[in-house]
């Protein structure tokens, strides 16, 4: 394929994944919706911390909870739901090598919650 | 000349340069840089834990936390983060006037959230708790510290997103650099969700308890 052919296809990618780049990403709806379950969801933590159940219940329901607003608003929010998957393996390996390496250091020191 | 298929920006708009990667290497050094972020907030969030509970001077933290008012900062700070993409969506949709008011509405939220964290901070301090009082009093406040600095970088380039906007001076299609900003944003959002599970829900064990010193 000549290069000013190729260069022409590549333009009309960009085009295309420009469309698709606002028309990819979520609706103002969806927004609102993916906003609401996060409220829903820190309104749960609250509440969960104000009962009187076990440490072993209770750290465990907070993690999950936590885990689970910290992926919506980075799959949602930050689109990497939507994005090149190349940018969320730079994320993933700056959250990924901190997780492993933190936690390494607390199973050292036998620091548990 | 080389035979090398160019492609733009990985499809973030037809006014960037044309990179070998087909990915926008402004919105991949920002990855990289949240990336990076991850290992600071991770190094100062394991400090927290590895001291908790192991203060051997009051104040602890069930004497001074007051959780329903962290739990509205907690709100805040999430509402901004939606009005964040709102402002987002707007100006993919070149409506200039919601896209402003939505920057408006995240910086003033951002704002709100610094000056709760300013207030808490000082109650805190006529409470007793310095830097230098405990292992608690140091590692929270060089955590919450450290996101409060940026969440204030934050909201200082939401009003400049504001400014540059009745100055002209962004580019015709906006969507670019309030992405990158609202990246930034998002980011000091998910590490509150951190901060507010480990350092605020998490009962702390009490001096002599069990866990304490």
């Amino acid at each position: 394929m000549a290069l000013e052919e190729r260069q022409g296809v590549a333009a009309a990618d960009v085009h295309a994944s420009a469309g698709a780049h606002g028309a990819g990403h979520p609706s103002p709806k969806e927004y609102i919706r993916i906003g609401l379950i996060l409220f829903v969801l820190t309104a749960l933590e609250i509440t969960a911390s104000y009962t009187h159940v076990s440490g072993g219940i209770l750290i465990p329901t907070l993690f999950v909870l936590a885990v689970v607003k910290f992926a919506l608003v980075v799959l949602w929010f930050m689109h990497l739901k939507f994005d090149d998957r190349r940018y969320a393996r730079f994320f993933v390996m700056g959250l990924a090598g901190a997780s492993i390496l933190y936690l390494i250091v607390l199973i050292t020191f036998k620091v548990f919650l | 000349m080389a035979d090398v298929a160019i492609e733009r920006g990985g499809g973030d708009g037809a006014d960037l340069p044309e990179t070998s990667t087909g990915l926008s290497h402004t919105k991949l050094a920002m990855w990289v840089f949240l990336g990076s972020e991850c290992m600071l907030f991770g190094a100062l969030i394991t400090t927290y834990v590895l001291y908790r509970g192991r203060s051997v001077a009051p104040p602890y933290p069930a004497d001074i936390f007051d959780i329903p008012y962290t739990s509205v900062s907690s709100f805040v700070l999430l509402a901004s983060s939606l009005t964040m993409v709102l402002a987002l969506s707007a100006a993919q949709q070149r409506d200039e006037g919601r896209m402003r008011l939505w920057l408006l509405t995240t910086a003033l939220l951002g704002m709100t959230f610094v000056g709760g964290q300013v207030y808490e901070f000082t109650s805190f301090y006529k409470e007793g708790l310095h830097l230098d009082t405990n292992l608690f009093g140091t590692t929270f406040y060089v955590l919450t510290g450290f996101h409060g600095v940026h969440v204030t970088v934050g909201v200082l380039m939401l009003l400049s997103l504001f400014g540059m906007s009745f100055a002209r001076r962004l580019p015709d299609d906006p969507s670019f650099p309030i992405e990158m900003v609202g990246l930034y944003w998002h980011f000091v959002d998910i590490v509150w969700i951190v901060i507010f599970t480990v350092v605020y829900l998490i009962p702390t064990p009490s001096p002599g308890g069990p866990g304490g010193p």
